[in-house]
């Protein structure tokens, strides 16, 4: 592991270009373009005020910068440093910015969802949507940005609208069966678009692209339904994770469920492994405090931690969610499947320290990383099938079928981590601190995992 | 009873008095009470009346009567009396018997009232208290019931009070529905109006400002939006959709191959294996009922495997599923039947009859059972081999190991012993030497002083003058020689000591000399002399050679030694462990 050095962000703004070859941070008002092997600045654009939200365009040319408060978008071309673009909302306000899939348009959602502007760079032309819902998740783009799904509110009713990007042509717009619609999302093959209610109700539709409903799910009622939906790359499973604690599978055949994954608070499957987080702070003794050590600095005073294998039973720490309050912490909220297919990671809110990784070839619990402190958030390497998962503390820990791991990050004055990032090549990570950042590139060092094999051994991983 | 019956006879003494007829006139049991005071009963005059009171109450009582009217005399039948009376004294025992017995019964059943009174007394109690229990209980089931009551109407209450949320629950439901359709509206009509405002409003509006425009991604130009690109997006569309289920088909067709295949694959299998148990198990199928058909099923079977290869057409498929399933059965059949029968072969015993190769089977076990017995001879030759080559030395070299282990100690102490005995003895060798050297020695120095003494006596008898000092200088030359003299005079003493002492110890050392012969002792001796005369001082220096000898350290064996040194050479032992 080889880490840069730390450099400033803010708003937790940077991101690696579509093609992985610039890193793109945030300070203040200022975009700062950087070499994502070399880290030196390439660009350095200045915008008028602080930026709320910035992103790549698909062809990693153009950058937004979106400044919500003053109903701004700025956009700023890569090759051409002195080509400008600045779009203004007026006084209808701005909500959120994205791109289109082609680079060319810029969505811009007003206040209230009101409507979304459609601006082309191309022609400077502009167009509305109206009625747009605000939801969840109201707007996706297929993988291969042909389409666009929108979710509608008209009438008191939902609706689906579905558009080619390519000029923004309606293709289909069909009522959905949802009482109040929650979200949707596209396959990653871009033909079955799942749509599903908000919590109130689980039920979840999968339409066409042609807008034929193809089959309904529901697992149960009255209660607190869906709180998250996820495809996995394939377009084979459709994961469904509920406020009930548990995660149904669906299959893309017959749409029917193929399993169920529970999270107990129990674990008694001797076949998953159980990695706990230990943490201890190093025992300073007075040859420790050599001058040597000294100078090593700061991870002389970080609590430092391993990975114990816990022999099953194995109790999790479970919070118990307070019933009166609206959107009660249970449930699983983040799911996650691997570039393969083959894993699928949870993480149940009232067990916010755990973090499940599901094996989808045997249907069946794969790993369990209990950590000491609430996991902030996990990734997938987009290449291979390694978890990286941060939980705002020094520390990156990295899960892996060979085994686990925990990474300190050394840096001055305690760096913690509260985002990562992987780069697309899945060779390097982008950590994110409360202000700063830094990449983490693999080199050939090894690292030694704690091994959930049989044999106990430690396996020397290349990381 | 008998009390009773004893106040009977006294008062009936009392009446005894009066004639018997005035007794016949009362009733005869009484009468035959008091035949035991016959006494008084029969009187002189009334003989006779007592004779035929006495015949009829025997005659009543069933005897022989005593007197035979025939001969109406009062000659008494005396043979005839005294059988009365041994029956009557029978007949009496068997009375006292049987009362007694009566008496014994009476007790018992008396005992058996008490008992049966207390049974009685006791289930009367019981009964109460079950009455009582039963009462409570009636009397808790009727709370319960009261109760089940009670709670069925809290169901009853609570299923309406149920039933009345529900309603209440759906009616605000569906009037928040209502509600919420309506502000959606309203919140509807006010964004309608707001868009409105602000596509009115005139100074500040939306706007894109862009240095120049870019080119599109793809660098085509944009199209028209006309009828034509409608269409060909719709065409897009479809052939997104096609080809989505074009290549899910194939992924099907894929899989589906891969499964005939598999199936195939078991058909094939299992076909194979059905044929090849069939000649075995003809004899148990045959037993089945749809035996018969079955060898028309294989052939039919056979025939759509090798059809359903290539066609994938519903009925071939049915076919081959049909077949399979058939084969599937038939093969689970005679699993079980195996199954059936490995255990009839377990319960059985050790007769393993496998079907698959039995041949091969018996080949088998026989060619394991002789190498078996090849390896048992073998190691059991080995054993003899190590046996003989063990036992001959063995039974020696252990029994003497043994010993040693045992004697090791013993023969050690006596190896140390016989050393310090043979050191010993090579002392006493010495010392033997130098005792008869000393013994020689001491003879001529005894010869010496007799010679010296003499002259020295001569001299004295001679001048016993007044000048004394001019002879003692040359007294004082043979200072040994008193010793010597000494332990002379108690060899003298005991003459047959002294012959043998030269054999014995190494008393006259040189180192002791000096220490016994010091001028005190000299002085001492020389002065006793005169005193006990001649012989006596002898004695005396012999005291004082044995203290002379105790600064050897040696002296009490010494002395011993002198005693018994008749008997040295047997008491050897004893002097060395004493040394």
């Amino acid at each position: 592991m080889n880490f840069s050095e730390v450099f400033k962000q803010s708003n937790q703004l940077c991101k690696v270009s579509p093609d992985g070859k610039y890193l793109a941070t945030c300070v203040q008002y200022r975009l700062v373009v950087r070499d994502m092997s070399t880290l030196q600045i390439l660009q350095l654009y200045t915008c008028l005020d602080q930026i709320s939200h910035m992103d790549w365009s698909s062809d990693s040319l153009f950058i937004l910068c979106a400044m919500y408060k003053r109903g701004l978008v700025q956009v700023w071309s890569l090759e051409q440093p002195d080509w400008h673009c600045k779009i203004d909302e007026g006084s209808i306000g701005l909500l959120s910015s994205r791109w289109s899939p082609d680079g060319r348009h810029i969505l811009n959602t007003t206040e209230f969802h009101l409507r979304i502007t459609v601006w082309s760079l191309c022609t400077k032309a502009v167009s509305y949507i109206k009625y747009p819902k605000a939801c969840q998740k109201g707007i996706d783009f297929s993988r291969d940005g042909c389409y666009m799904a929108l979710a509608e509110r008209r009438d008191c009713k939902d609706y689906v609208s579905v558009f080619v990007c390519d000029d923004w042509h309606l293709l289909r717009h069909f009522e959905t069966e949802t009482q109040d619609l929650g979200g949707l999302e596209w396959s990653p093959n871009g033909c079955v678009l799942a749509v599903w209610d908000s919590c109130l109700e689980y039920k979840v539709l999968l339409y066409s692209l042609d807008g034929r409903l193809l089959s309904t799910y529901s697992a149960y009622e009255w209660s607190l339904g869906v709180k998250t939906v996820t495809w996995s790359p394939s377009s084979q499973f459709l994961a469904i994770g509920s406020y009930d604690e548990k995660v149904r599978v669906l299959n893309h055949i017959t749409w029917k469920k193929i399993t169920q994954f529970e999270h107990p608070a129990t674990i008694n499957n001797t076949k998953a492994v159980v990695y706990k987080e230990v943490e201890r702070r190093p025992a300073v003794g007075a040859d420790d405090l050599s001058l040597h050590n000294i100078t090593i600095g700061t991870t002389l005073f970080n609590t430092q931690s391993k990975y114990e294998i816990c022999p099953p039973p194995v109790q999790i720490p479970v919070v118990k969610p307070d019933p009166d309050r609206a959107n009660p912490k249970i449930g699983v909220s983040t799911l996650a499947f691997s570039s393969d297919s083959r894993y699928l990671a949870t993480k149940n809110d009232n067990m916010a320290s755990v973090v499940w990784v599901w094996d989808m070839q045997n249907m069946s619990l794969e790993a369990v990383l209990e950590q000491c402190s609430a996991v902030r958030c996990f990734q997938w390497d987009p290449r291979r099938p390694r978890l990286a998962l941060c939980t705002g503390n020094s520390k990156l820990y990295l899960w892996s079928p060979a085994g686990c791991v925990s990474v300190e990050v050394p840096t001055e004055g305690g760096f913690q981590v509260q985002s990562l990032n992987w780069h697309c090549s899945g060779d390097s990570l982008i950590l994110l601190g409360k202000e700063q950042l830094l990449k983490l590139t693999e080199t050939q060092r090894t690292l030694e995992y704690t091994s959930g094999l049989p044999s106990h051994t430690h396996l020397a991983g290349n990381v | 009873m008998p009390e009773s019956s004893l106040d009977k006879d006294i008062c009936s003494s009392s009446e005894c008095r009066t004639p018997p007829l005035r007794q016949f006139s009362q009733s005869s049991l009484p009468l035959h009470r008091k035949s035991y005071m016959l006494s008084t009963f029969c009187t002189e005059q009334n003989v006779q009346e007592c004779q035929s009171h006495i015949n009829q109450e025997v005659s009543s009582l069933g005897l022989q009567p005593v007197w035979t009217e025939s001969g109406s005399s009062s000659e008494m039948n005396v043979v005839a009396v005294l059988n009365c009376m041994y029956d009557l004294i029978q007949m009496h025992r068997r009375g006292l018997r049987s009362l007694e017995n009566m008496e014994v019964e009476q007790l018992k059943s008396s005992g058996n009232v008490d008992y049966l009174q207390l049974t009685s007394t006791r289930l009367k109690e019981q009964l109460e208290l079950s009455k009582r229990e039963n009462t409570g209980l009636l009397e808790r089931e009727r709370q319960l019931q009261l109760k089940v009551k009670s709670l069925q109407n809290c169901l009853k209450n609570e299923k309406e009070e149920v039933q009345k949320l529900q309603n209440i629950i759906a009616s605000r439901a569906s009037q928040y529905n209502h509600e919420m359709k309506r502000k959606e509206r309203e919140f509807n009509k006010l964004k309608e109006r707001l868009n409105q405002l602000l596509i009115d409003k005139k100074e500040k509006k939306q706007a894109i400002d862009v240095l120049n425009n870019i080119g599109r991604a793809d660098g085509k130009r944009s199209l028209w939006k006309t009828e034509k690109t409608e269409a060909k997006h719709e065409a897009e569309m479809y052939k997104a959709l096609l080809s989505d289920y074009d290549t899910r088909q194939r992924e099907l067709l894929l899989e589906n191959a891969e499964l005939n295949k598999v199936l195939q694959q078991m058909k094939k299998d299992m076909v194979s294996i059905l044929s090849s148990k069939k000649p075995i198990l003809k004899g148990d199928k045959y037993q089945d009922d749809g035996a018969q058909a079955d060898s028309e099923d294989e052939e039919e079977v056979f025939d759509s495997s090798k059809e359903s290869v290539e066609l994938y057409c519903v009925h071939a498929r049915e076919k081959l599923t049909n077949s399979i399933r058939l084969q599937w059965r038939r093969l689970k059949s005679h699993v079980e039947r195996l199954d059936s029968q490995a255990s009839l072969a377990q319960m059985g015993g050790s007769r393993n009859n496998d079907a698959v190769s039995q041949e091969t089977h018996k080949e088998e076990m026989d060619r394991l059972k002789l190498e078996i017995q090849q390896c048992k001879d073998f190691i059991q030759t080995q054993q003899q081999l190590l046996q003989q080559q063990l036992s001959s030395p063995c039974d020696e070299e252990t029994a003497s190991l043994l010993s040693d282990c045992y004697m090791l100690q013993e023969k050690e102490r006596l190896g140390d012993e016989w050393k310090t005995l043979e050191e010993q003895r090579t002392i006493f060798e010495r010392e033997r030497r130098n005792f008869t050297e000393a013994a020689i020695r001491l003879s001529h120095e005894r010869k010496a002083f007799e010679e010296d003494r003499a002259t020295w006596l001569k001299h004295q008898f001679l001048n016993l003058s007044p000048f004394p000092d001019s002879k003692k200088p040359p007294m004082s030359k043979s200072k040994s020689a008193f010793l010597i003299s000494e332990t002379k005079a108690s060899a003298t003493s005991a003459p047959e000591k002294l012959i043998r002492c030269p054999s014995g110890t190494n008393l006259p050392t040189p180192g002791c000399v000096p220490h016994t012969s010091s001028t005190a002792d000299l002085y001492r001796t020389l002065c006793l002399i005169p005193e006990n005369g001649a012989t006596k001082p002898k004695r005396k220096s012999d005291h004082a050679e044995e203290s002379g000898v105790f600064f050897n350290g040696k002296a009490p064996v010494r002395h011993k030694q002198w005693n018994d040194s008749e008997e040295h050479s047997s008491h050897t032992k004893e002097q060395n462990s004493s040394i």
